[in-house]
């Protein structure tokens, strides 16, 4: 065996996206967010929930842009995070009568210890060992949920009810309603925390990781510390929106948190382009929207539109939503000029 | 004693199907560098074509010759068609097009065979083995057919010139491209070939876990930790740690109390996580030091 065949330049495992070009300008946003206030207000009750959800899918999808776009560590096993959050809420709301609102911040501490301690072994791993690593976490999660000894608080097989909350201080709006907006102020809560984090000392460094982790660690970068650090707050933010998902949707079973929803988060990161936090939900809408709408034409064709659409645009727009959002803005100032 | 016995030849049952997938996972490991996460997939799809065609009145052996010629040319299509282009891309991209084929597969064969669990028969009966209450023989045959399957491997790599020139374009790809190989379709070849034998391993597999488009997850996970193992750099270590993963998860199902049916992927998962905490070269793969 040479020592030549031995020695192997890696390259990035992510390509690095600048930092600039991770979040939307201040117009662009607020159009977002006066759009997104006043929609529910046309709508039916249906229609408002669907938008709740992706909202919450957009917030895990956001979750893993932090850590892949961010870190440049992949995860496949977001589900496992997104169950345990949902769970933390469940038990907490139906065995401890804790109001809901309490438990999400209980949810976002339990999952990000989790986050963290898995991310301990997770640490030696890079690329394809990290994403097997999670793979079988995300596999493993729904027995490790029905586990007979958590039978008592998870309720086995059969999961949990979450009772949906009215809206408080009687205030005249349907529980769907009320819960959009709980919802929205949560996800813009934790977008404005992710963007700044990601501007932050702790957001350089987590770059600086994704992009060459050895001359990260000569500049004096904690790689362990900040790499264990990114996964925390991923899983953190993922249970938030686990937690969201359990109230919105009034129950969680083993078998709602399977590799199928992790890959579903992975595809929206994927689509909506990776480092891109806007992408999020846009790749939300996509994981939300598409199944639909294939389902709509036969059953069991969702997985294969998902898998097809994946294909096109890993080979057409690598970059995702942002490079067809690019492309969008340089064709305007093109048609500006002439 | 008896018990122990029992267990111990059940895992090495299970454990050759296991080092069959974890033997195509390393054959695509070696050849691209990635992690083949549609593997398991790729094997349930040719089982339910075996299973078509006995469907249409073929015998057994024909059907399962007949598929693994099929799988071998899938797997060399899927490979010229999907990943060829993707060969420079960054590995998040070879992630997503694994995933990508994951999904199209599993949901394809629920479209085509739908989800309902079917029987799948088994050319050797499931009497006692030799009269011996230790072992069935499909137990046996499993071993058996995965026996000559790893013989015929050997001699085809030690033995043969396009045995040697895969070998060498997945060790030193420069130079082997130097010397004339063509290192491209070695790839192919090799794609070819793990498809092949994952066929073997779903065939040999569905008659234990029944037809359906989601057999071979768990299958796939102890593959994976097979894998890893053994290191993923070591088609021989691939196949120690395919008998060893069936025997430790035979023997921790009996022994271990509470641990069943039940905890068997997170059992898979666990072993993933300690052996590449502890070694994560594996038991006998190669440390890759990289350059600066």
């Amino acid at each position: 065996m040479s020592a030549a065949e031995d020695v192997v330049t890696e390259a990035p495992a992510v390509e690095a996206v600048p930092k600039r070009a991770m979040t939307l300008g201040t117009g662009t946003s607020l159009v977002v967010l006066a759009a997104l206030l006043i929609a529910p207000v046309f709508v039916k009750n249906f229609i408002i929930f669907q938008m709740t959800m992706l909202l919450i899918y957009g917030l895990a999808v956001l979750a893993l842009n932090i850590l892949t776009g961010g870190s440049g560590q992949f995860s496949l096993g977001q589900s496992a995070f997104y169950a345990v959050g949902a769970y933390t809420t469940a038990v907490l709301m139906e065995h401890f009568n804790i109001n809901y609102a309490l438990t999400l911040p209980i949810a976002g501490v339990v999952c990000f210890g989790f986050g963290f301690l898995f991310g301990q072994p997770a640490l030696r791993l890079s690329g394809v060992y990290l994403a097997l690593a999670t793979f079988a976490l995300a596999t493993a999660m729904p027995q490790l949920l029905k586990l007979n000894f958590l039978e008592h608080w998870t309720g086995g097989v059969q999961g949990l009810v979450v009772t949906k909350p009215d809206a408080p201080f009687g205030l005249p709006m349907s529980q769907d309603m009320w819960l959009y907006y709980f919802t929205l102020v949560v996800v813009i809560a934790i977008y404005i925390f992710s963007v700044n984090l990601l501007r932050s000392r702790s957001g350089r460094a987590f770059m600086a990781i994704r992009d060459n982790e050895i001359a990260a660690s000569a500049m004096g970068v904690d790689v362990a510390l900040y790499k264990t650090l990114a996964f925390g707050v991923s899983a953190a933010i993922t249970g938030i929106a686990g937690s969201l998902g359990a109230i919105a949707v009034q129950f969680v079973a083993p078998d709602s948190y399977t590799i199928t929803l992790a890959i579903s988060l992975f595809l929206g990161m994927v689509v909506g382009g990776v480092g891109w936090l806007p992408g999020s939900i846009i790749g939300a809408a996509f994981i939300i929207f598409v199944p639909n709408m294939a389902e709509g034409i036969s059953k069991g064709l969702s997985g294969a539109v998902f898998g097809v659409l994946l294909f096109l645009v890993i080979y057409l727009v690598p970059h995702g939503a942002r490079q067809v959002a690019i492309l969008g803005q340089q064709l305007a100032g093109k048609l500006r000029k002439n | 004693m008896e018990l122990f016995t029992n267990q111990v030849l059940a895992g090495i049952a299970t454990g050759a199907i296991y080092a069959c997938m974890a033997l195509a996972v390393v054959m695509i490991y070696q050849a691209i560098d990635h992690l083949n996460f549609a593997q398991g997939e790729m094997a349930m799809f040719s089982t339910f074509i075996s299973w078509q065609l006995m469907q249409w009145g073929i015998p057994y052996w024909a059907a399962f010759i007949v598929t693994l010629a099929l799988s071998f040319v899938a797997g060399i299509a899927i490979e010229r068609i999907l990943f060829k282009p993707l060969a420079k891309a960054p590995v998040l991209t070879n992630v997503a097009g694994f995933i990508a084929l994951f999904a199209i597969i599993n949901s394809s064969a629920g479209l085509i065979w739908d989800f309902t669990i079917k029987q799948y028969p088994t050319p050797f009966g499931s009497a006692p083995f030799l009269g011996s209450q230790l072992i069935s023989t499909h137990q046996a045959g499993m071993i058996g057919v995965t026996v000559l399957l790893l013989l015929g491997l050997y001699f085809f790599f030690q033995y043969t010139r396009i045995g040697l020139a895969m070998r060498a374009a997945a060790s030193v790809p420069e130079s082997a491209r130097l010397v004339g190989i063509n290192t491209s379709w070695m790839i192919a070849l090799g794609w070819g070939m793990a498809t092949a034998i994952g066929a073997i391993a779903g065939m040999l597999i569905a008659p234990v876990v029944f037809l359906e488009p989601n057999m071979m997850g768990g299958v796939l996970i102890y593959g994976f930790a097979a894998a890893v193992l053994g290191g993923l750099t070591s088609p021989f270590g691939a196949v120690v740690g395919g008998f060893l993963v069936g025997i430790f998860e035979n023997l921790a199902g009996t022994y271990i109390p509470g641990v069943g049916n039940e905890l068997k992927l997170p059992i898979a998962l666990a072993l993933i996580i300690s052996v590449l905490v502890v070694k994560p070269a594996g038991l006998f793969g190669r440390h890759i030091v990289k350059r600066v």
